[in-house]
C-alpha cells in the first residue's frame, strides 16, 4: 500500500501574546498525515496539542510555518469556495458534549446546520433522509432528530458530535479529547464507532487525547508533545515498546495497568527537561520512528534503550 | 487483627426530586481496617460519590434523606449525631480530599492560613506553633520550600502542587479515615503518578485508613487493597484486589475490565462494551438492575434481586450467575485472555 500524504504541517509556530510575554504555545512542529490512518497526539495540559489541532483546521491565524490538506496551503485559502470546500473536508469533534451542542436546537437542527451553509439537500425530504442516515451511523435512531441536546446521556451527545462532523462528508476529522468527559464503559464504546466510521468511510483521523492507553488502542502512529514541541513520533507499538526520548519513557513509566501484581512492581522514571540548543532537528531512529535532539543526545538516549 | 476503623451497614440514601425521589445508594454494606485501603469503583451516577459524602454526613437535607442503615465509627452511628458533634468528628476522625483542587481551595486566601486555620479548629496550641505544623505539612506533602510557599496564594501554584496542598490539609488534624473522590482525574498521568506516591507514604508512616473513590481501574490496581465494584447504588462485587483483577465474577465488573484498553491489546480487537447506559434510580428496575445490560442476564434477573454470593472468605458477588442451579458462564473471551496475559507474565517474572 502507498501512503498518500493527506496533511503536511510544515514549521508551525503558534504563539499567543499574553501582555509583554509571548506564549510559544506551539513552537515550531512538523508532521504529515496519511490517509486513512490515526495520528494520535498525546501530552500533558498545557503543552500545545489542542491548539496544534485548532491551527490546522483554521480557527486561529497561525504565527508561521505552513498547513498543506491535499496539496493546498490552508491559511491562504483565498476565494469563499475555497473555505466552503476545506469546510466540508475537514471537521472538529470536541471534548465536552455538555458545551458543544447548542441547547436551542434539535438534534436533527444540530446535525443539518451545515447543510443550509453550504446549501446542500434544499429538498426537505432529502434532508430528512440524510439526518435519519447519519443519526443510525452513530447508533441513535430516527426519533431521536426531534429531540433537545438535555435529553439525551453524555455518550448520545457525544454521538450527535460525530453525526455532526460527519454530516458533511468530510475526509479528515479532527478529535480533541473526544472521550475523556465519558464514563468507561461509554468510552469503550465511542472508540468502537470511531473505528468502525474509518473503516467504513476510509477518514482520516489526528486524535487528541492525554490517555495513552485509549490512544495506542485507537493509533496507528503517536506523536508525543512537550512544552511546544513534537519530541517523539513513529509507529503506535515502536513508541510504546520501544520508545527512545526520556519523556516519552517517563510518560509511558507513569500509566496504571488494570494488573494489582505489576503495579506492584511498577517504578515511575521521572524525567528531567533538558533545553535543546538551536541545531536541534529530528533524527530517524527506526523506520518512520523520529526523535528530537541533537545527534549527540539522540545516539546516548539510543544507546541506553 | 486490625482494628476495624468504620463499618457501613445496609446505608439507603434517597434525593427527593421534582419527579420523584432517588434512591441513590440501596443498601450499601462494607468495612475498612487500620492503615487499609478500599477502592469504590463505578461510573456516574452509580452512588459512589454519594456513599463517600454520607460517612461525612454531607449530604444536604433536604432534598437528601438518610433513609436506613448506619455508619459506626468506631462503633459510634454517626447518622442521628448533629452537626456540630460531626463538625467534630470532620477533620478529626474522617477527612476529605476532592476531585478539583481548583475549587477546593480558597482562591483568596492564603495557602498557609488554609492549613493553620484546620489546624486551630482541632487543637489547642498558639498560631505560632500552628505556623510550624503547616510548614512541616507542606513539606511532608512534598512541596519544595514550603517557608515560602506557605505565604502564597493558590493561583500560584500547579494543579498537582495545589492537589498536595488539599492533601495537607485533609492530613492536618492527623485523621484516622481519609476519603479520597477521585483525587487525581483532574491531573496529568505524571502529576497523578506522584500524588498516589505520596499517598501510599501517607498511608506508610501514619496507618491511615484510604476510601479512594475512583473510575479508573489502572489506579484501583495501583492503590487498593479491596475493591467495591459500584452499579445503580449498591455493591455488586466486593473483594481483595487480586480477587477483583484476576477472578472477577460478576459480569459488570466483566464490562468494566474488558472496556479498558491494555496496551497489548491488538488493533484489530474490538473493545469490550456494556451497552445502553445505567438505569434510572427513581424507578429501580425490578429484579437485578444490571439485567437490562447484561448480555448472560437470566430469566431470574428480571424478577428476582440477586443476594451476595459468597466466592471465598474475602470474595463476594451480586449474580445470580454464582447459584449453584444457574448455568456455568464464562468470562468473555477478551477479559480472560488479559488476565491469563497478566498471570503468564508474573509466572515468568518470577522464574
Amino acid at each position: 500500500m502507498t501512503k498518500n500524504k493527506i496533511l503536511e504541517v510544515k514549521a508551525l509556530k503558534q504563539y499567543f501574546q499574553s501582555g509583554s510575554t509571548t506564549i510559544k504555545a506551539v513552537d515550531n512542529i512538523s508532521f504529515d498525515v496519511y490517509e486513512g490512518e490515526t495520528l494520535g497526539l498525546v501530552g500533558e495540559s498545557g503543552c500545545g496539542k489542542s491548539t496544534t489541532g485548532r491551527s490546522i483546521i483554521n480557527l486561529y491565524n497561525i504565527t508561521a510555518g505552513e498547513i498543506i490538506f491535499k496539496g493546498k496551503n490552508v491559511h491562504t485559502n483565498k476565494s469563499k469556495k475555497e473555505k466552503q470546500q476545506f469546510n466540508r473536508e475537514m471537521q472538529m469533534i470536541f471534548q465536552d458534549p455538555y458545551a458543544s451542542l447548542n441547547p436551542r436546537m434539535t438534534a436533527g437542527e444540530i446535525i443539518s446546520e451545515g447543510f443550509k451553509i453550504h446549501g446542500l439537500y434544499r429538498n426537505k425530504q432529502e434532508r430528512q433522509k440524510k439526518i435519519y442516515e447519519l443519526l443510525h451511523a452513530v447508533g441513535l435512531n430516527s426519533e431521536h432528530a426531534n429531540r433537545y441536546a438535555h435529553e439525551f446521556s453524555g455518550g448520545q451527545r457525544q454521538r450527535l458530535g460525530i453525526a455532526r462532523a460527519l454530516s458533511l462528508d468530510p475526509s479528515f476529522i479532527i478529535a480533541d479529547e473526544p472521550i475523556s468527559a465519558l464514563d468507561v464503559s461509554i468510552q469503550a464504546q465511542v472508540v468502537n464507532l470511531l473505528k468502525d466510521l474509518q473503516k467504513e468511510r476510509g477518514l482520516t483521523y489526528l486524535f487528541i487525547a492525554h490517555d495513552l492507553s485509549m490512544v495506542k488502542y485507537i493509533s496507528d502512529r503517536i506523536a508525543v508533545m512537550y512544552r511546544g514541541k513534537i519530541l517523539e513520533i513513529g509507529k503506535a507499538d515502536d513508541i510504546y515498546h520501544h520508545p527512545v526520548h526520556p519523556y516519552t519513557k517517563s510518560l509511558l513509566s507513569a500509566i496504571p495497568l488494570p494488573d494489582p501484581l505489576s503495579e506492584q512492581r511498577r517504578v515511575r522514571i521521572p524525567y528531567e527537561h533538558q533545553e535543546m540548543p538551536e541545531n536541534a532537528t529530528y533524527y530517524e531512529v527506526d523506520e518512520e520512528h523520529f526523535v528530537y535532539g541533537t545527534e549527540q543526545v539522540v545516539n546516548t538516549w539510543i544507546s541506553s534503550r | 487483627m486490625a482494628k476495624k476503623v468504620i463499618e457501613v451497614k445496609d446505608l439507603h440514601v434517597h434525593f427527593k426530586t421534582f419527579s420523584g425521589t432517588v434512591q441513590a445508594v440501596r443498601g450499601v454494606n462494607f468495612e475498612l481496617f487500620e492503615g487499609e485501603t478500599l477502592a469504590i469503583v463505578g461510573e456516574s451516577g452509580s452512588g459512589k460519590s454519594v456513599t463517600s459524602n454520607a460517612l461525612m454526613k454531607l449530604i444536604p437535607q433536604p432534598p437528601g434523606i438518610y433513609a436506613a442503615g448506619e455508619i459506626l465509627l468506631n462503633g459510634t452511628d454517626l447518622i442521628p449525631l448533629t452537626d456540630k458533634e460531626m463538625s467534630k468528628i470532620r477533620g478529626n476522625d474522617i477527612s476529605m480530599i476532592f476531585q478539583d483542587p481548583m475549587t477546593s481551595l480558597n482562591p483568596t486566601m492564603k495557602v498557609g492560613k488554609q492549613i493553620t486555620e484546620v489546624i486551630l479548629q482541632h487543637k489547642t496550641i498558639s498560631r505560632s506553633e500552628a505556623k510550624i505544623k503547616a510548614i512541616e505539612l507542606l513539606n511532608k506533602v512534598g512541596i519544595p520550600f514550603p517557608e515560602k510557599r506557605y505565604s502564597q496564594y493558590p493561583h500560584e501554584f500547579s494543579g498537582g502542587m495545589r492537589q498536595r496542598v488539599v492533601i495537607a490539609i485533609a492530613l492536618a488534624a492527623d485523621p484516622k479515615l481519609l476519603i479520597a473522590d477521585e483525587p487525581t482525574t483532574a491531573l496529568d498521568v505524571t502529576i497523578q503518578a506522584q500524588i498516589l506516591e505520596l499517598m501510599k507514604e501517607i498511608q506508610e508512616t501514619s496507618k491511615t485508613s484510604i476510601i479512594f473513590i475512583t473510575h479508573d481501574l489502572g489506579v484501583v490496581a495501583n492503590v487498593a487493597d479491596r475493591v467495591a465494584v459500584m452499579y445503580a447504588g449498591q455493591i455488586v462485587e466486593y473483594g481483595t484486589v487480586n480477587d477483583i483483577f484476576y477472578n472477577p465474577k460478576h459480569p459488570y465488573t466483566w464490562g468494566l475490565l474488558g472496556s479498558m484498553p491494555d496496551l497489548d491489546n491488538e488493533a484489530e480487537e474490538r473493545l469490550y462494551t456494556i451497552p445502553g447506559t445505567p438505569p434510572d434510580l427513581i424507578h429501580p428496575p425490578k429484579g437485578d438492575a444490571f439485567a437490562a445490560r447484561n448480555e448472560f442476564a437470566l430469566a431470574i434477573d428480571y424478577e428476582m434481586e440477586p443476594p451476595m454470593f459468597k466466592v471465598s472468605d474475602t470474595h463476594y458477588a451480586k449474580t445470580w450467575l454464582l447459584h449453584e442451579q444457574s448455568p456455568n458462564i464464562e468470562m468473555p473471551h477478551i477479559v480472560r485472555k488479559r488476565i491469563d496475559s497478566f498471570l503468564a507474565k508474573e509466572a515468568m517474572h518470577h522464574d
